[in-house]
């Protein structure tokens, strides 16, 4: 007997059904959306949902700076020169003008395209900018699974300073809208990953102290 | 854990050595407080925080009903995104897995992220034991690594040591000099960041437990703050996570409540820095092969108690053990398991089923104040004297026709036998009157002679009193008083 059969046996013994595997359970999903009566969608209207999240996330230590649509290539460039940035990579999807002059940018290929970047090259590198999947105001969350403008999962981990760029109209207000957004990436197998504020750490003497091994630096450019 | 294995030793024996550590109390003490206030803050936010906690009850009870369902649905998913399952019946089991699996890629080093899982089941000694180093990314794993001592907290393992001591212990391992680091959190944190950089770069294998696993797409979850675990399970081309088998939750929506759930009873945080979920292998982003092995380790045996089951609901918060009144005093090694606190001291007797684990149920003072945080509502006290009434059980039974003979037995059944019957009761109470006379002081009795020392010597107990409630009640009926 397999240990596969021993465990699945076991369980099923546990749990009074010797033998035979259970039945297809009563939906899970309404076991989840009907448990209880949790929030699931938040009242404020859209402004309030930006001014939400850009306080929220500001308070985790992420640098958040409100721009017009037009002045985001000059909030761009303002910022990592701010920051003394003088490599930076992107993902190849990113629009043009993001890649602001003054920096000497390296762009990282559509996954299965080639072109992916060597790991010890993304080190060296001083920042990465990316958009988003969505943004998460009541926690102050980014959410990114790997599609437009995001790139794969290293590029917003090795470089020390992160610049994400977010549209206000991918802010969702409560955590359940924001896992809600990313029902259909994660159905796909799309690696999804929530960033909220720099790395950190609480273990010495449970201090909270910014920046351990991912971006020590997180900037948001919330884009009206 | 990873620095060593807890000392089995029966609890109160641990415990009294613990306490003559002030150094030990004052760490836990400062640490606990802090983040106990801090937890409330982060939970009173929530208006449906306890439509949150009633609903991630349900969902872990319900997936629990079903468990071999989602563990299949779970196989099914994994291995359709090009993952690997291994199931594996116990510790010795799972650690053979990963050791066949690490000798594979013919590595030396492999590095891995905070899992107590693999502290449970002694990953680490296995790996050592076929010439494999585990180095742990965690900071506090680092830290208990360093210092070769287990973990003394869930979520916190190196919460018994303050940043002076830490300080120490990276001077001496890497070999840094003594002007160059200050005992400032942030500088030894950069500290940590440098020395484990050049590891995270090179490394071929990363190693990792798992927070969930969600059947109806196959993603595996690490939640955690510093990138270690985001390193550990992008950067090398093989990924191995060991994770229990009641760690599954059955559709993606129930992360919905889970990550409401943990941020804030963990870390007291709106949100941790990191969430990570990975389905199988994707190319080009991550390693492009990954194994995931199904632990049960007595887990089924927990499954099959219907009172006991709950504990398997635990999400490894740790917000129990910062507002028990025991672990804050005694800290975590005096539990003598990976699982310390109040859900180590329900989890480990079942899991362990070792004579010394059988006394945690007792390392409780039933305040319940653990039931009160738990975010899936684990009835911890219920399950503490569901496991003492095991525990004398069998003590009786090993003990089998001795039994009669055992002090704590007899005073027990005597005690029984006394509150059964008023009458029994009353003499009971005139008898201890009288005998009570020599030892009372200022209405308490602090030392009592022979068998009974053993009471007095951690507790004062009140005296009987000149006169009983009933005695007086019936003063009061036979004078006349009002009869309302």
């Amino acid at each position: 007997m397999s240990s596969r059969d021993v465990v699945l046996r076991r369980v099923r013994e546990a749990l009074g059904h010797a033998g035979s595997a259970s039945g297809e359970p009563a939906a899970a999903e309404s076991v989840t959306s009907e448990a209880a009566e949790y929030r699931r969608v938040g009242e404020l209207d859209a402004e309030a949902r930006a001014d939400l999240f850009a306080e929220r996330a500001a308070e985790y230590r992420v640098r958040v700076r409100r721009v017009e649509r037009d002045g985001l290539p000059s909030a761009i460039r303002a910022e990592l020169e701010a920051h003394g940035v003088r490599t930076a990579v992107a993902p190849a999807d990113v629009p043009e003008a993001w890649r602001v002059a003054g920096v000497h940018w390296r762009l990282d290929g559509a996954p299965g395209s080639g072109g992916l970047l060597d790991t010890r090259a993304l080190d060296a590198t001083d920042a990465v900018v990316t958009g988003c999947a969505l943004a998460v105001a009541e926690t102050g969350s980014l959410v990114f699974d790997g599609g437009e403008r995001q790139g794969r999962r290293l590029l917003t981990l090795l470089p020390d300073l992160h610049l994400c760029v977010v549209r206000e109209d991918q802010v969702v207000q409560t955590v359940p809208e924001a896992v809600t957004g990313s029902e259909d990436a994660a159905r796909r197998g799309a690696p999804i990953t929530w960033v909220s504020g720099p790395s950190a750490t609480s273990d010495i003497e449970l201090e909270r102290v910014e920046g351990v091994h991912g971006p020590r630096t997180l900037i948001v450019l919330l884009v009206r | 854990m990873s620095g060593g294995t807890p000392r089995a030793r029966p609890f109160s024996k641990a415990a009294r050595e613990a306490l003559q550590d002030t150094q030990l109390r004052r760490n836990l003490a400062r640490a606990t407080s802090t983040i106990r206030e801090k937890r409330l803050r982060a939970t009173e936010e929530l208006p449906d925080w306890q439509e949150l906690r009633e609903a991630g009850r349900a969902i872990k009870a319900h997936t629990l009903a079903h468990l071999d369902h989602y563990l299949m649905r779970l196989e099914q998913n994994v291995v359709a995104r090009g993952g690997q399952i291994h199931w594996a019946r116990d510790a010795a089991e799972a650690n053979a897995i990963v050791q066949a699996l690490v000798s594979e890629t013919g590595v030396r080093e492999a590095i891995k992220v905070k899992s107590i899982t693999t502290d449970e089941i002694g990953l680490n000694d296995a790996l050592a034991a076929i010439g494999v180093h585990a180095i742990e990314t965690d900071l506090a794993e680092l830290i208990v690594q360093l210092a070769h001592e287990p973990s003394s907290h869930i979520l916190v393992p190196a919460i018994h040591k303050n940043r002076a001591e830490i300080r120490a212990l990276f001077l001496e391992a890497m070999g840094i000099a003594p002007s160059e680091l200050s005992d400032e959190p942030a500088e030894l944190a950069a500290a940590a960041r440098r020395f484990l950089r050049a590891k995270f770069l090179e490394a071929r294998v990363g190693i990792s437990g798992a927070n969930f696993a969600v059947a109806e797409t196959g993603a595996v979850c690490v939640v955690e703050s510093e990138g270690n675990g985001r390193m550990c399970t992008t950067l090398p081309d093989t990924l191995i996570t060991v994770m229990g088998i009641e760690k599954v939750v059955p559709d993606w929506r129930a992360m919905e409540v889970f990550l409401q759930l943990l941020p804030r009873s963990s870390t007291a945080e709106r949100m941790n820095p990191y969430t990570s979920f990975w389905s199988g292998v994707r190319p080009g982003d991550g390693p492009q092969a990954f194994h995931l092995v199904l632990l049960d380790n007595g887990r089924s045996e927990v499954l099959a108690h219907r009172e006991r089951r709950q504990t398997l609901h635990c999400i490894r918060c740790s917000a129990c053990l910062n507002v028990c009144p025991v672990y804050a005093r005694v800290g975590g090694h005096a539990y003598g398991s990976h699982y310390p606190g109040p859900i180590g001291a329900i989890l480990s007797p079942q899991l362990l089923d070792s004579p010394e684990a059988d006394t945690l149920p007792f390392a409780s003072t039933l305040c319940g104040a653990c039931y009160d945080v738990c975010p899936v509502k684990i009835d911890i006290p219920s399950v503490l004297l569901d496991l003492r009434l095991r525990s004398v059980e069998r003590r009786r039974a090993r003990r089998g026709r001795l039994a009669a003979l055992d002090t704590e037995d007899g005073a027990m059944r005597l005690a029984a036998a006394v509150f059964a019957e008023p009458r029994r009761y009353q003499w009971a109470q005139r008898g201890a009157r009288l005998a009570q006379a020599p030892f009372v002081r200022d209405g308490y009795l602090e030392r009592l002679p022979g068998y009974l020392a053993g009471w007095t010597r951690t507790r004062d107990v009140p005296a009987v009193p000149a006169q009983t409630f009933r005695e007086w009640w019936r003063e009061r009926r036979g004078s006349g008083g009002s009869q309302r």
